[in-house]
Parts: structure tokens; sequence; C-alpha cells
């Protein structure tokens, strides 16, 4: 089933199952919902970084230097978890300047240099070229292995083979449509390309579950388990160095050197720049990729070592190339479908790659090669065209193709010579010249434009001396006594051994060389002079992006310049229509609608600039704007005045607005702190009222009785005992109407005092009955207690408790008919507190009247002819001290048959509206 | 703000544990030719200490940030 028509109908499919996930992401993203506004995407958008390079030569490197496969993974994890720091603030720097590749951010940094662009996009288009031939030599080895199923034969090519007879060359050839027709699509230079990052994170998922299905075939399939196999190669003398040993050839530094290698490599390589930067949609995912990203690329690897060593226990003498293992594998075992999948995922890591590495650089050649030189030459010609998008995605698409095909060429000169993996580290190495460069601007300040191209240059000419001529001269393009001799027969300058450092490996060697250079001359030129206006005024905006009081807003442009010559020039470049729509929005926004003046103001060149910036380059940018603009420069001294200006009015803003809210917060509580006094005031006054008037009541008495008293001297001995008896009884009710309207006013005001215990509830009972033990007995009244021991005690205040218990002891016997009165107790367990009762068989009490009772100096029943015997806040006092214990308290009556008192206190008392309940 | 910093301080010793734990010379003290759970020492270690660094950046991350 695996013939060329299947694969060629399920290569198809797959290519065109990624084109819709594409068009789809880009659809949801017009409508503003995007499909890859997640961590997660995020993350696995950054797992580009797994190429063929990982999916074939992982296994490739493993078989010959056993974990030596491993330190390329390490790199990008440690940085990962830095990103929070590095990345972050390239991201911010990135949205702020409207940066769309690495050349542009170097050039940007270094006052917007043409120059310096220029050699950042060669750096990287010679650097990557290697790099993408790797791919095309994975993608051309696995079909040419597949087209000969079932054998296995090892794909041979000859340096005299025709292009025409190539596979490969047409691969190349495919995947450059694929590019073009995926990422220069339609017009939308200037955004952001949703639909790929969409397309690579499926990809990302595919290899992933490709990779791991061969990888646990082969571990439990056709092994035993992990176990298995070390204990099988444990057999073999000559498998035990991978297992045992960094492998000699590379020893620590070649391990480190690796390390640091590809860390630099996970920031500055165009297409994780691209994923990891420039698309990046909300800077907050950068959190759970810190992990996610290197969970990846764990588990990516976990079985990179039993493919390796199963692959050299099984096809032991048959000279099959380690590179190919993952796909030999399900072949030699007949495996179809997963053979098919595997294919689908070698194609995965090879198509995600290509297409965002040749993104990225078709767009650096666009606005930081060719663009300039437009601009140079050929400005007149630029300046009659109406509109220049359709120029700006030809140079694009034609960019891809050149990219394409000088992979081709390398992989034709050079790719037989080496393994996949060795091919991929001649572009980290090129990769990792512009970390000096790059993270020198965005942490110093005196880093200057002559600096930075004195770096790259020097490191660039030592890489490609120390490591790409050689990989030159290892295929016989040029002569090898190179190699062994050095340049014209020089011993000093051997390639790599160079001013005779020998002992550590070439990578290494490169490494140490290049940077040498690289840090040495970028320094060592930058402080030759101090840094020119332009230069120091991008160094600010860059080192200063994350500073609390970052420079966003300060306007750094001075001249004049017409608004329509502004949008006309826009409109070349994006089309009249955006243009058009980005001036209306920008003006609305700014509230000058309608505002017909001609004159621009400094934001409005900016804006206009930032705009260009996206299509065309920041250096680009600048040209264009200054061609239709009258400037007056700035002087350094104005620059870092307008800069120190705006940072310092951001400091105050932010400033006022923190007292602003503190502010508000404080009248707020000001607000609820005079409410709750009006409320008491409120309260104080009723109290006050009904006090005033309930005190009158026993006074006048007292008083009436006194006058009797004092006026009739002769009043009899017994008349007189039951005047003063009155007297004295009306004086206790006026002390307890005071106690208890001070009991009551301290409650509601939350200023009572509490002290909580736990207490059983059934001791509290039977101590109130004993205390009213003497009020029943003159009543002849009958009382009946229905307590069960043992029941859970309660959190509660004793003496309140009790104060409740009496309370509605007493009140029940205040209406019982004398001698045929009842009163029954009862304590009950419920689900989640205690419930005690207390029921009489008096009068009862009317619907009606049944709340009225628990409020302040309200006594139901007859006013008129019955006189007062309580105070009135027995009921309401209780009824707030049950309340204080989360607990309720209600009446339950049929008028004629008594009525029944329940109170229920919760075990666990939640916040009652009196406050927490207190525990001294 | 307080959390944020203290976030990012865990990333950072997360990083030099990192640095640390995959060189030389903690890595050349398992470069013996000896097996843990019948897998190779080596091997085992720097799987067990790339997980252990993935480990601290996802508590970093996902318990202060919030």
């Amino acid at each position: 089933m695996l013939e060329a028509p299947v694969l060629i109908a399920a290569s198809l499919f797959y290519l065109g199952l990624l084109f819709a996930v594409a068009w789809w992401g880009d659809k949801r993203a017009d409508q503003g919902r995007s499909l890859i506004a997640s961590p997660t995407i995020y993350a696995l958008s950054m797992a580009v970084y797994c190429t063929t390079w990982t999916f074939y030569g992982s296994v490739g490197r493993a078989a010959v230097s056993g974990i030596g496969f491993l330190p390329v993974y390490l790199g990008p994890t440690l940085v990962m978890a830095l990103g929070w720091i590095v990345l972050l603030k390239m991201i911010r720097i990135v949205k702020a300047n409207r940066i769309t590749s690495i050349a542009d951010f170097i050039s940007s940094r270094y006052g917007k240099s043409h120059g310096l662009g220029g050699l950042v996009t060669i750096i990287a288009v010679v650097g990557i070229i290697p790099y993408i031939s790797l791919q095309l030599k994975a993608v051309s080895n696995t079909v040419s292995l597949l087209l000969s199923y079932p054998e296995i034969v090892m794909p041979h090519r000859s340096a005299t083979m025709s292009v025409g007879a190539d596979i490969s060359f047409y691969i190349a050839l495919i995947l450059a449509a694929f590019t073009i027709v995926f990422g220069t699509r339609h017009l939308d230079a200037t955004e952001r390309h949703e639909g790929m990052v969409a397309a690579i994170a499926l990809e990302s998922v595919v290899k992933l579950v490709a990779f791991l299905a061969v990888g646990v075939f082969v571990t439990w399939g056709v092994f035993d388990g992990f176990a298995d196999i070390f204990d099988r190669v444990a057999a073999h003398p000559e498998l035990h160095t991978l297992m045992t040993a960094i492998p000699s050839g590379q020893g620590y530094t070649g391990w480190f050197s690796l390390v640091l290698l590809s860390g630099l490599a996970i920031l500055f390589l165009p297409r994780q720049f691209q994923v990891a930067v420039v698309e990046n949609v909300n800077e907050a995912h950068l959190k759970r990729a810190a992990w996610l990203f290197p969970l990846y690329l764990l588990l990516i690897n976990i079985f990179v070592l039993p493919i390796a060593l199963g692959g050299l226990l099984h096809f032991s003498g048959q000279g099959v190339d380690a590179d190919t293992f993952v796909l030999t594998f399900p072949m030699s075992q007949r495996q179809e479908g997963l053979t098919l999948l595997v294919f689908i995922g070698g194609l995965s890591a090879a198509t995600g790659m290509v297409i965002v590495e040749t993104i990225a650089l078709s767009t650096m050649v666009c606005n930081d090669l060719v663009m300039p030189m437009l601009l140079r030459h050929n400005r007149a010609a630029l300046a009659e065209s109406k509109d220049l998008s359709g120029l700006l995605l030809g140079i694009r698409r034609g960019a891809i193709v050149v990219i394409l095909l000088l992979g081709y060429l390398y992989f034709r000169l050079a790719g037989e010579a080496y393994a996949l993996v060795a091919i991929g580290l001649i572009s980290f190495s090129a990769v990792a010249q512009f970390a000096p460069a790059l993270i020198g601007g965005m942490y110093w300040r005196g880093g200057t434009r002559g600096g930075a191209l004195a770096g790259l240059s020097a490191g660039f000419v030592v890489w490609g001396y120390t490591l790409l001529l050689p990989s030159f001269a290892k295929s016989g393009w040029l002569p090898g006594d190179f190699l062994a001799q050095g340049f014209f027969g020089v011993e000093l300058l051997r390639p790599q051994q160079l001013f005779g450092l020998t002992g550590i490996d070439e990578i290494s060697h490169c490494l140490f060389w290049s940077f040498f250079a690289n840090i040495g001359a970028y320094v060592g030129v930058s402080l030759l002079r101090p840094p020119m206006v332009a230069e120091a005024t991008q160094a600010t905006l860059f080192v200063d992006a994350l500073s609390e009081t970052g420079q966003g807003g300060a306007v750094l442009w001075r001249g004049r310049a017409q608004v329509s010559d502004l949008q006309e020039l826009v409109g070349r470049f994006l089309g009249p229509n955006r243009a058009q729509t980005a001036f209306a929005a920008f003006a609305r926004r700014h509230g000058r609608d309608g505002d017909s003046t001609p004159e621009a103001d400094a934001k409005l060149v900016q804006f206009a600039e930032s705009l260009l910036a996206g299509a065309i380059g920041s250096a680009s940018a600048r040209v264009m704007v200054a061609s239709v603009a009258k400037e007056e420069p700035l002087s350094i001294e104005e620059v870092m005045h307008i800069l120190d200006e705006a940072s310092q009015l951001r400091t105050y803003s932010r400033e006022l607005e923190r007292k602003s809210r503190e502010l508000t917060a404080a009248t707020l509580e000001l607000r609820a702190a005079n409410e709750r006094l009006q409320e008491l005031d409120r309260v104080k006054d009723d109290i006050m009222s009904s006090v005033t008037h309930e005190l009158r009541t026993p006074l006048t008495s007292i008083r009436a009785f006194s006058e009797l008293l004092r006026d009739d001297p002769k009043m009899h001995l017994p008349d007189r005992e039951r005047f003063l008896g009155l007297i004295v009884s009306e004086a206790e009710r006026l002390s307890r109407l005071i106690n208890q309207t001070l009991d009551l006013a301290k409650i509601e005001s939350g200023r009572a005092d509490w002290n909580g215990c736990e207490l059983d509830l059934k001791e509290v009972i039977e101590q109130s009955i004993a205390a009213t033990s003497q009020l029943v007995r003159e009543k002849e009244a009958h009382i009946e207690v229905d307590l069960p021991d043992n029941l859970p005690l309660i959190l509660a205040d004793r003496d309140r408790l009790i104060q409740v218990m009496l309370n509605l002891l007493s009140n029940a016997v205040k209406f019982l008919t004398p001698g045929s009165g009842r009163i029954r107790v009862s304590l009950s367990h419920r689900e989640d507190g205690l419930e005690v009762s207390v029921a009489d068989n008096g009068p009862g009490i009317r619907l009606q009247d049944q709340e009225l009772v628990f409020e302040k100096f309200r006594q139901v029943g007859d006013t008129m002819t019955a006189k007062p015997s309580g105070t009135g806040l027995g009921l309401p006092i209780s009824r707030r001290i049950v309340e204080h214990f989360g607990g309720q308290l209600w009446v339950e009556s049929v008028p004629g048959e008594g009525a029944t008192f329940r109170f229920f206190l919760p075990f666990a008392p939640e916040q009652s509206p009196g406050g927490a309940p207190q525990v001294a | 703000m307080h959390r944020r910093i203290l976030a990012g301080d865990r990333l950072i010793a997360a990083f030099l544990t990192g640095c640390a734990l995959f060189n030389y010379p903690l890595l050349s003290l398992f470069d013996r030719p000896s097996e843990i759970f019948g897998i190779p020492l080596i091997y085992a270690y720097i799987f067990a200490a790339w997980a252990l660094v993935i480990a601290l950046m996802a508590w970093a991350v996902e318990r202060h940030f919030k």
C-alpha cells in the first residue's frame, strides 16, 4: 500500500489539511476570534524548533554519540526559564516598534540602519541555508526509501545526477510553492500570520504523536521494554560507550557549547523569533509556554535512545543509515500504517520548519535587503507607482523560491558529507552571531551601529572560515588540503585548528573564535565613540522597554509634513484603502474627526512611520517618511529631554491614578461609616422615645402612691403596706427596664461582652428551671421536662443563654391560668444543632401578633385593661442573643391552646448580623 | 507585585539549577557504567534532572502568577 500514488495522495491530503487549518485560522483572526489565543497553541507553535533534525536526526546522532543528542534540547529548556525576562522584553520592544523580523530588530536598535539590517539578513540567509538543505535531505531520503518498499535500500546519490532526475529538486519546488501559498497569499504584509501559527501548532502535535508511536512500537512491540533493550546492548561491547559516557569526541566542552548554542538558537533562529516574538498574541502566554514547551521537548526525546540502540541491534551489519531508523524500523516490520504515519510526521517536521523559516527570511530579504536597494537606486521609479503592495509580495515570493533553491544547491554541494545534526549545527552557530549585538542592544546603552556592524561581520567571517568552508572542503568542492594545511599553506590558519587551537570539537572551536571576534569587535568599536542621536534614542527605547516608566508615547520628531502626502505614501505600500481606514481610525482615536488641517503633527508622522515599518522595515520606513517631510534634526540633549519628560509624565500620571484610586476607596469607607452612625443614631432615638414613654408609667404610679401616702397621714396600716409594696415593685420594674434598655443598646451597637464557651445546654435549662421554680409554684402550675442525655456541647455564652431561658419561662408562667397551668420544656437534637422549646397552655398569641411580640416595648394582649407586667424588652433581647450565636428564635401558637417558643442553636455558628461570635 | 517578583526569582533559580545540573562537573558524577532500574545511569539522571527543572518552572509560574 506504500506505492508512489498513495504517498503522493497522503502528502497532498495532509498539506491540504494544513492549508484548511491556516485558512480557518486567518478567517477567525479577521472576525476577531483568534484561534491561537491560547498558551498551549503558543507553546506548540514554538515546537517548530523540532524539525527533521529532531525527528530523524536525533536517532542518528544517538547511534553515534549516545546521549550527545540531548544538549540541544537542554539549552532551550534553560532559556525558557529566563523567557519571562528576555523574551518578554523582546516582545514588548517588537510590539512597541512594529518590528517584523530579527534583522529589523537589530537595525532598529542601532538607529534604523540600512547597512546593519542588510548584514543581518545576509548572515541569516547564508546561515540558515544548510538548515533548509537538511530538511530537503531528510524528506528526499524518506521518499526514496519508501519508493523501494518493502526492500530497504539506502538512497544513493551521485554528484553527476542531473537536476531534472533529482527528486529533492522537485521537493524543494513543491515546498516553495506551498510556502508561497501559505505565507504570502494575500496582501497582509503588515499583519501577523495567525493561520500559519495554527497550522504549525497542528504539525507539532502530528510529529509528536508519530514519533511517540514509533517509540512505543519499538520499545514494547519489537523489544520488551526499556530494560530489555539495554540488557541486549550489554552483550555488544562496541555499543557500551553509547550508554555510559559523554562521547569522547565531544567532551564536556562540546556538551557545554551545544547547550549554549541551542539556548541562543531558540531566541535568534529567524523562525523562533517569528513564532515566539512576532506572532505572540498575548505576553501572558509566555508563562505557561515556559514549561509546556520544554515538556514537549522532553516527550519527543524519551524514545530516541531506545530507537537508536534498537536500530543498531536490529540492523547490525546491514548498512542502514541511523538517520533513517525512525522510518526503516516500521518498514522492516511491515507496519505499513505506522510507516505512513512516520512519513507524515517527518513531513510535518520539515514543512513546519521550511514554511516559518522561509517566510521569516523572505520578510527580511524584502524589508532589509531589496527595499533599501530599490530606495537607493530606483527612488524615482518607486515614486511613480501608486500601489507598491504587489511589488512587496512579489519580492517576498521571489525570495522564498531563491532561498529554497539555495538550500537545494547546498544539499547538492555539501549535504552528503554530513549527518543531519551536523548540518543543523552549522546553522545554529551562524545565528548565534546575533547574540552580542541583540542582547547587548537590549541591556547596554553604549552599543553603537559601528560596533554592531564590526561585531557581526567579524563573527560571520570567522564562522564562514571555521565551519562553512570546511563543510565544502569535506564534500570535495574545495581542495581538501585547505583543511590540512590551512589557507595558502599557512599552518596557523588551518580552519579547524585556528592559530593552533586543538583539543576541542569543531563546534566549540568555531563558537569560541567567532564569539571572541564578534564580542571583541562589538564592544571595542562601540567604545571608540559616543552613540549618535538616533542610536542613543533607540538605545533608550530598547533598554527601558520593561521599566515601569517606559517611554511609550514620547514624540521624537520635529518638522513639517502634509497629511495627504503621508497618507499617499502609506497607501503606496499598504494599498490606498487600508491607508484610508488606518488614518481615519487614528483621527477618531485622537478626537480629530472632521479636522481637516493639512499639516500633520508629530504624532501622526510617527503613526505613519510605524505603519510603514510593519510593511517595509523600520529603516526603509524612516527613509520614506523623511522623503515627504521637511525634518529638523533633534539634538541628543533634546531627545533625552523629551524622553525624560515622557517618563516623568508617566510617573506622575501613574501616581495620580494611584492617589485617585485610594481617594475613591477612602470616600466609600467614609460613606459606609457615616451610614452606620446614622443608623445607630436612629436606633438610639427610637429607644429614647420608647424608653421615656415606658419609664413614665412606673414613675407615674410611684409618684401617685407616694403622694397618697404623704397626703393621708391617717391611712390604715394595711393600705399603707399595700401602697408601699406597689411602690417597691414599680421601682423594681423601673430599674429592670433601665437595665434591659442598656443591655439591648449594648447588643445592638455591637459593644456587648460575650463569653463563649462550650456548654451543655441541658444543664443550662435545668438551672433556669430551678431559678423560676418559685414563680411556677406561686401560679400552682405544673412543669414537665424532656431533656435527653449525652447531647453534643454547644458554643455559646452561659449567662446569656440562662437569660433567654429565664425570659421564656417567666413569659410562659405570666400568662398561665392559676391552678391549671402546664409548661413543657424539651430539648432535641437536629442535624446541625440543638432545638429548645418552651410550650404553655395559656391563651396563645394571635397569628397577626406572632411577630410583634419580638418588637421592642410591644406587649400584646389587651393593654387597655391588663396592667403591663413586663418590660417589653425580654423577647427582643432573647432573639438578638440567639441570633448572635447563629440561631433563630420564633413562636408557634394556636389561640386558645397555648403558645410554644422555640429556639435553635447551630453547632458551628456562622457570621450573624450582630457580628461574629466572640470566643473569649 | 511581590508575588510576581517572587515568581521571577524562582524562575531564575530554576535556570541556575538547570545550568548546574546539566553541565560539568555534576554531570560527570553520573558518567559511570552502572544502571538504575535497568536504565543506564547517565540517561536516567539527565531525564530526571530535566523533569525536575520543568516541574520547578511549572510550579513557579502556575502558582504565583495567578
